[in-house]
């Protein structure tokens, strides 16, 4: 079943629609040719994760609005970033998308200095009248992630491979296991962070040594596809991250997540050069289409299918928040209780564990 | 016919000047060649690699503040290479300079004085330090190879790093995010020329380039580390103590290393992240030898080194060339450098018969 | 538990091969008087060529056989500028990693996304069916075969065969080798071409059995490891094999110790198999005499014949 609930989706279903749009504002305007719009990215356009979903949406934008794009790949968030940014700032890019956390400081201070200029900064809070900020809300991924594994673990043991201690891992593996643990009020997720957004050899032994410890699903917040390879080696099951990696592990993946940047991307440049641009805070997910799902796995009965199916629903409608109450802290605290929903700003700068993570948050 | 090396009688000065100059013209000719091949205009390109970026004040200031960790680290190093010293953690020394320097802007967070930003210094050139001083210690006492030690303690500091910025040193207002605070005004170098980010770390820079050429050329210590490392015994048999050499260079290469680290810290950054240096602890081994081992020789070999860098970027954005070809090219640039110099003390001769023993 | 054990093994032996290759080959090389640093370019070049041949052709052997040829290929660049044209040979190395990354890069733009299987394990009749040491020893694809194979090959190569000692020979003083006529310049060559082709072979199985797949600086530093391995072993065989497997065990120990729920925070977890290797490192270096006795003499100097 798919949710059709968001006009990013709907207009997906139905390229011709987009055509169509192409085609009014080349119709309309000269402006596709005197826009240009810059892309910072933190990896390799090859990493196949988050670099490589952000080049895919670059890569909407060319084709579905006829703008060119520049990106500049690899871009260390220590002092080179700041000079890149200005740097696109300067060779007439109207509008730049600095697309990784540590980029913020200097996107504000690039912004500040050049007013003409539209930034978009991902993941970050800091803000100006030309600088906004846009992310995913990739926990409602999991939420949906967690109900499938609570469906169908067997040993109610799921591995997590994770890389680095921020909120924005944390708050994924919570949303995971409080999805379960409404299944399945025994599950247990094990944590191994592996201090690396990639690195496939060092995440499939994670993985592997996650299955050995009886885990018999894999989910992960790294961008390789290693832990589906092993799992699918393995006989468990897994699901993809950023990309759908059925490719990796045709019968191990259950569904994966799948960042999509395209409509948001598309939207903003359009917004661009309709001269309707202004400068917001979005935090959007499975609604508009941000977070995206991979078509269920075979593996998948019919049962969890429906659940999953359901929370997705929920998430859309607003019935259903991945942080309802009653939420237990890791010692099993009661954090809220019953009828309550953690709010935005907690959840932003979350750092604790809730109940049934195994494991400790280091350097809290 | 066969083309053979045959050593000069004395080292060739012209060649001193010349070879990289020849190595520059043979990169544009295979860079020509590469550009061609993948179907690049090559004459924009080679343009966007080594003009573009210095077309403007602010591309010349990016140059210093670019060419600036690359050389203090270069300079240094290059003085334990002669010794023979092989240390190749520079990069974890740049960290820890970085940890106890910053560390010390947050301990004194909104603090107004003119003693922060010297602190500062100071601590992170004994952060580098202590962080060397390991790998000496285990050298001189125990006989631990130091390319070993130097090199893994790089992935401790880094991990260390990490622990601290994901932990107890987040900025209390960030939202947990891994970053501390800014560091306060009075915390950060000095700007020296307006509108741009080079800072008072370049001054110091070319200060310790002239330091470290006086060392090496005018006195006493300068020669023990040249005897030390080109004739052991000799040094042994002159009274020279190994042991004290070994410290020395890798005291040097980490005070420098470690005020590298702090100068990007409050310097262009301004603050501490998970990763403070895109490798520019390993990237100055081969400034140092570039540069020849000679200190102006790494300050001319560290600008080089940072304008491909610079260069990288501007193809990128005018070209839409992607970074692997910048990798292949810097590549090829560094051999041609490399392997020029063999000018200085050979020369190619043509042998009409195979006469000679290597040819 | 027996069962854990087992496969923690067996996860420590695929982390271990790819080292061992690598730094078997690096420390032929450095037995003849070479530094090659740039052991992470030729892992990486190996693995895109391994992985491209696989992609287009399907043959596993072909596979193998392009990473080797790879990263020799790639080695020979080195080659000739240390040995033909006397370059620094820290500074080239470090320089033919930069071009290697690039390189592999710029082959595999095209690779990324695209699955394989994995080499397919051999599992020798019989003898893999023998409880504990059956899935331990005789369960494995081609290469970690081949990996214990050069371990005994390269040690015994070292010790008892002439072509060894004359490795070692020029290793150690080429002067000398040089004057009672040994071809110092070809002996290099080689010892650097086996070199690459050994990484390019842990390129090869990076890509084709660890995780089968390519994505851009997919080695993530094992270059460097392998070559901290060669002077962790100073110069012996059976200690590089040793140390690659302490190295690789300790990472996978710290896995499961997280997986366990150890309470140490990760980063602490991380740096044990750096602070493991310094510690073994400082315990068996402290008889100097029987380092001298391995490590080459001649290692980082150049060598132009002058008779």
């Amino acid at each position: 079943m798919k949710i059709n609930t968001n006009p990013f989706g709907i207009l997906k279903s139905l390229p011709a629609l987009f055509l169509a749009a192409a085609m009014m504002v080349a119709g309309t305007s000269a402006q596709a040719e005197d826009i240009k719009v810059g892309f910072v990215y933190v990896g390799p356009v090859g990493d196949h994760g988050w670099t490589y979903r952000h080049d895919q949406g670059r890569l909407a934008v060319e084709k579905e609005l006829g703008v060119a794009t520049t990106f500049v790949e690899s871009v260390a968030e220590g002092a080179d970033s700041e000079r890149v940014i200005r740097n696109l700032a300067t060779t007439g890019h109207g509008l730049i998308f600095t697309t990784s956390f540590g980029y913020m400081n200097p996107t504000l201070k690039v912004a500040e200095q050049f007013p003409d200029v539209k930034f978009e900064h991902a993941t970050g809070y800091k803000r100006a009248d030309n600088l906004s900020t846009y992310s995913a809300r990739f926990y409602e991924g999991r939420t949906v992630l967690g109900t499938i594994a609570g469906h169908m673990s067997k040993t109610g043991v799921v591995g997590y491979i994770a890389s680095f201690p921020i909120p924005e891992v944390v708050r994924g593996i919570n949303a995971f296991i409080l999805a379960m643990r409404k299944v399945n009020p025994d599950a247990v997720v094990k944590v191994v962070w592996v201090n690396s957004w990639y690195d496939p050899g060092k995440e499939g032994d994670a993985a592997k040594a996650l299955i050995d410890q009886g885990a018999d699903i894999i989910t992960q917040h790294t961008d390789s596809p290693a832990p589906l390879q092993v799992a699918e080696q393995r006989g468990v099951y897994a699901f993809g991250q950023a990309s759908d990696m059925s490719a990796f592990a045709p019968t191990a993946q259950l569904t994966a997540i799948i960042n999509d940047w395209n409509p948001y991307y598309v939207s903003r440049v359009k917004a661009l050069m309709e001269g309707t641009w202004e400068s917001q805070d979005v935090w959007s997910g499975i609604k508009t289409g941000m977070v995206e799902f991979a078509p269920y796995g075979d593996a998948v009965p019919a049962e969890a299918r429906a659940a999953a199916d359901a929370v997705r629903e929920g998430i859309v409608n607003g019935t259903l928040h991945s942080f309802d109450g009653p939420i237990n802290n890791q010692a099993g605290e009661q954090v809220i209780g019953e009828g309550e929903t953690l709010d935005d700003g907690v959840l932003l700068g979350m750092d604790w564990y809730v109940e049934g993570v195994q494991g400790e948050l280091g350097g809290q | 016919m066969f083309v053979s090396l045959v050593k000069r009688p004395e080292r060739s000065q012209w060649m001193v000047y010349l070879s990289p100059v020849i190595a520059l013209a043979m990169t544009l000719v295979s860079g020509i060649i590469l550009f061609q091949l993948m179907g690049v205009e090559s004459g924009k390109a080679l343009y966007a690699f080594f003009v573009e970026p210095i077309t403007h004040k602010y591309g010349w200031a990016e140059l210093g503040v670019k060419a600036t960790p690359l050389i203090l680290i270069g300079v240094a190093l290059s003085v334990g290479f002669r010794a023979n010293v092989w240390n190749i953690g520079a990069e974890g020394q740049l960290t820890l300079g970085a940890i106890c320097g910053g560390g010390v802007a947050l301990f004194f967070y909104g603090v107004d004085s003119v003693f922060v930003l010297p602190l500062m210094m100071v601590g992170g050139i004994l952060g580098g330090m202590m962080w060397a001083a390991i790998p000496a210690f285990l050298r001189t006492r125990f006989n631990a190879n130091e390319i070993l030690t130097s090199l893994m303690l790089t992935y401790v500091a880094t991990l260390l790093l990490s622990v601290l910025v994901h932990g107890p040193w987040r900025d209390p207002d960030g939202f947990n995010f891994p970053e501390s605070r800014i560091f306060s005004d009075s915390a950060t170098l000095p700007v020296i020329w307006a509108g741009t980010r080079l800072h008072l770390g370049w001054i110091i820079t070319i200060a310790v380039v002239a330091a470290v050429w006086v060392l090496m050329s005018k006195t006493i210590v300068g020669f023990q580390v040249k005897v030390v490392g080109q004739a052991p015994l000799a040094g042994r048999h002159a009274g020279f103590s190994v042991n004290r050499v070994i410290w020395f260079s890798l005291l040097l290469g980490g005070a420098m290393a470690g005020l590298a680290g702090l100068f990007e810290v409050s310097g262009p950054i301004g603050q501490l992240l998970p990763v403070i240096s895109p490798g520019y602890g390993f990237t100055a081994i081969i400034v140092a030898f570039v540069g020849r081992l000679h200190p102006v020789g790494v300050f001319f070999a560290g600008l080089l080194l940072a304008l491909s860098y610079l260069g990288g970027e501007s193809a990128q954005i005018t070209m839409n060339l992607p970074l692997a070809v910048t990798g292949v090219f810097q590549g090829m640039l560094l051999f041609f450098l490399l392997a020029c110099d063999v000018l200085i003390a050979y020369q190619f001769r043509l042998n009409m018969t195979r006469g000679a023993k290597y040819g | 538990m027996a069962d854990i054990l087992i496969a923690a093994i067996l996860t420590i032996i695929t982390a271990a091969t790819p080292l061992v290759y690598a730094a078997l080959g690096e420390m032929i090389t450095e037995k003849s008087g070479v530094l090659n640093l740039g052991v992470e370019g030729m892992i990486l070049v190996g693995a895109v060529a391994g992985f491209a041949t696989i992609h287009s052709t399907g043959s596993a052997a072909l596979a193998i056989f392009a990473g080797l040829a790879a990263g020799a290929l790639l080695a020979s660049v080195f080659a000739l500028l240390v040995l033909g044209f006397q370059a620094t040979q820290v500074a080239t190395g470090l320089a033919l990693t930069i071009f290697g990354i690039g390189v592999s890069a710029l082959v595999g733009q095209d690779l990324v996304g695209i699955a394989y299987d994995g080499l397919p394990k051999i599992s020798i009749p019989l003898l893999s069916s023998i409880p504990v040491i059956g899935p331990l020893l005789f369960q494995h694809d081609i290469l970690v075969y081949g990996s214990f194979a050069l371990v005994f090959l390269v040690a015994w190569f070292l010790k008892n065969t002439r072509p060894g000692l004359v490795l070692r020979a020029v290793g150690n003083s080429h002067d000398a080798a040089h004057a009672i006529g040994y071809p110092v310049i070809r002996i290099r060559y080689m010892a650097i071409l086996f070199g690459g082709a050994m990484a390019g072979l842990a390129g090869a199985y990076l890509s084709l059995a660890y995780s089968p797949l390519w994505i851009e600086n997919m080695s993530a530093g094992r270059g460097w490891i392998a070559l901290a391995l060669v002077v962790f072993a100073t110069w012996r065989p059976w200690r590089v094999f040793f140390g690659a497997y302490l190295f690789g065990g300790i990472t996978i120990f710290q896995l499961h110790a997280q997986a366990f729920g150890v309470g140490v925070p990760a980063q602490i977890m991380s740096m044990l198999p750096y602070l493991a290797t310094i510690v073994v490192l400082v315990i068996i270096s402290r008889d100097i005499n029987k380092i001298k006795l391995n490590a080459p003499m001649c290692i980082g100097k150049p060598f132009h014949p002058t008779a």
